[in-house]
């Protein structure tokens, strides 16, 4: 089935479009876009929509979701759980918690509990070095943790009906 | 010399420090009136007084830059903002847009003016979500307040600042990779020259500037961009007026402190800081994001002969104020200033294990010896830290990072290679018992 926006993503593509001298300059946008409105994951028919609205090839709009880490080729599960692992994080305790988040949902960084509830990611410094360690919950941070706070957190995503 | 200023900082933790009434009430949109009252040449001459090194961690002076675009030009002029804080350690242009998103929008308009742009993207790393939401917020505000749009403060000069955000890639925080990206391709650097002035967004003169820089401007030309450079104790050396100054790592108050240039990393750790987490002796500290060497707390740099640094000569990496070409000069980097304390507690080893997977996985890719280099490296310390390398391997990690060196379209390379190179130097003894040993000596981990 081919992917279609709904009206009022439409008009969001309309205000992307307008912001840039030309199309191409939309596609970063645009693919957030599409992805959110795709069970948070870009498909072929996602690339093929993107392609024609902005006038690419779909061979550049793939390259372009190749690149970046943050276009899911793959269907996650209902929510991402971001876990930074670089040094400042490290330092400490980000390396404890993965370990603990691969333990609670049973799964190794990158792949999705069996409930379908939670994608378990690796991430690279999220910039919230002063308040380490830190996780990423779809969109928001969750700063300054322990391991307590994380159960407190992975509590909720998988009651997440 | 610790001289605490509230320039970007005074709104920090009040509430509804982000909104247009807040940042009025405290001084704000004063600095873009004096600008847009003068010719665009002038607001280039007076940036440049105000001797604001770059403080995306390039430290290129920004009123020198500014001055690179075309005085005339068939093409739009773009003011490209560099909001893509991925550099490890570094977490000072999100406090920003967080907490004084109207200090960038101010900024920007200046900077606009100056460079002869009427529009501004301000590249977000996709990441910070709240960073974009508080920009568009003031972005509206400012638009609704006749600040922004096409005559910005009753001058019949339009500026309009749009937000743009990435999609996961570090390699974007370098100038010419998010060009690229926010032209819609893959976030890979381009070759220099042409630089960005003359070749940059969508094929037209475009200037880049840190969050930072841009955000501190208005403050700059509000009291003066003479007057602010002089609040630095490096004014002469042309690193002026005051900056953001981050901490993390086994520190008690790891945060942002903001100060006047001069401050040295023994006050942004041990005064400002509150001191080393358990009261712990240093390991190493890396200066400004990772991509800086490390260093030994009892570290002695030799300065250049030249009497301006005979201030300076003698002393401790810790005594030596964190400036762009004070920490040049002496062997090392400032970066984002945004120092990384380790502990005893920690094993080097895998410190640098850590950054060099950072390196590896953020690689875009394009130059082979950047590409395969930092992988190599990551599988040699791979085999290290299970116990099963060699020393030989120990002196190939440096030949492999020697070889990226100047090797590169970007100086991502030089960002990777840099700490392999400063950590197997500086903590050799430490990685050969290590390997001699198998790890099995080592009881340091990199948590407290």
């Amino acid at each position: 089935m081919a992917f279609a926006l709904s009206a009022e993503a439409e008009q969001k593509l309309n205000d992307i479009l307008s912001r840039y001298p030309n199309k191409m300059a939309a596609c970063i946008p645009v693919l957030h876009l599409c992805q959110e409105a795709n069970d948070n994951w870009v498909s072929d028919d996602v690339i093929e929509f993107v392609a024609q609205r902005l006038e690419l090839s779909a061979a550049h709009v793939k390259g372009v979701v190749t690149f970046y880490t943050l276009f899911n080729q793959k269907r996650p599960g209902k929510h991402q759980l971001w876990v930074c692992h670089t040094l400042s994080c490290a330092l400490r305790g980000g390396e404890d918690i993965l370990h603990h988040c691969e333990k609670r949902l049973g799964v190794h960084a990158g792949g999705t509990s069996k409930d379908g509830k939670v994608t378990l990611r690796t991430a690279e410094c999220l910039a919230a070095c002063g308040t380490a360690p830190v996780i990423q919950v779809d969109k928001t941070y969750y700063e300054n943790l322990s391991i307590a706070e994380v159960d407190r957190i992975i509590d909720t995503l998988v009651k997440d009906g | 010399m610790i001289k605490q200023t509230t320039y970007l900082s005074h709104s920090y933790g009040k509430p509804n420090s982000w909104t247009l009434s807040a940042y009025e009430s405290a001084g704000g949109y004063r600095g873009v009136r004096k600008a847009l009252s003068m010719t665009r040449e002038a607001v280039v001459e007076e940036a440049k007084k105000a001797h604001v090194r770059g403080r995306g961690g390039a430290g290129f002076d920004c009123g020198t830059k500014w001055s690179f675009m075309p005085k005339e030009s068939k093409k739009p002029h773009y003011l490209v903002v560099n909001a893509d804080e991925g550099e490890p350690g570094t977490f000072k242009d999100r406090s920003i847009m967080e907490m004084n998103p109207h200090a960038l929008i101010e900024g920007c308009i200046i900077g606009c003016y100056g460079i002869g742009a009427h529009a501004c993207y301000i590249f977000v790393r996709d990441e910070l979500h709240l960073s974009k939401d508080r920009l568009w917020a003031a972005i509206k505000e400012a638009k609704a307040k006749g600040y922004l749009g096409k005559t910005p403060f009753g001058k019949d000069y339009e500026v309009e600042v749009y937000v743009h955000t990435g999609a996961g890639a570090y390699i974007c925080g370098e100038e010419t990779a998010l060009l690229n990206s926010l032209e819609g391709r893959r976030g890979e650097p381009r070759l220099k020259p042409p630089f960005p002035a003359q070749y940059g967004a969508f094929g037209c003169p475009s200037t880049v500037n840190n969050v930072e820089t841009l955000a501190i401007m208005p403050s700059a030309f509000e009291m003066g961009c003479d007057e602010f450079s002089k609040l630095s104790e490096l004014h002469s050396f042309n690193d002026g007026g005051a900056r953001l100054f981050g901490v993390s790592g086994h520190v008690k108050k790891p945060g942002i402190y903001e100060a006047a240039v001069g401050l040295t990393l023994r006050e942004l750790i041990y005064d400002l800081g509150g001191g080393v987490s358990g009261d712990r002796p240093i390991l190493g500290v890396i200066p400004g994001g990772s991509s800086c060497p490390v260093h030994l707390p009892d570290e002695v740099p030799t300065l250049p002969a030249d009497a301006k640094w005979d201030p300076y000569r003698g002393k401790s990496i810790l005594d030596i104020p964190l400036g762009v070409d004070t920490f040049r000069n002496a062997g090392s980097m400032l970066g984002t200033c945004c120092a990384m304390v380790m502990s005893d507690a920690v094993d080097p080893v895998l410190a640098l294990h850590n950054v060099m997977r950072f390196y590896r996985h953020e690689s875009c890719g394009q130059c082979t010896p950047c590409r395969e280099g930092c992988g190599w490296i990551e599988r040699i310390l791979n085999k290290i830290v299970g116990g099963k390398g060699s020393i030989a391997e120990l002196d190939e990690i440096s030949e492999i990072a020697s070889n990226i060196t100047g090797n590169t379209i970007c100086a991502f390379g030089d960002g990777a290679a840099q700490p392999a190179l400063a950590f197997v130097r500086r903590y050799r003894k430490h990685f050969e018992d290590y390997i001699v040993s198998g790890g099995k000596s080592q009881t340091r981990r990199l948590t407290l």
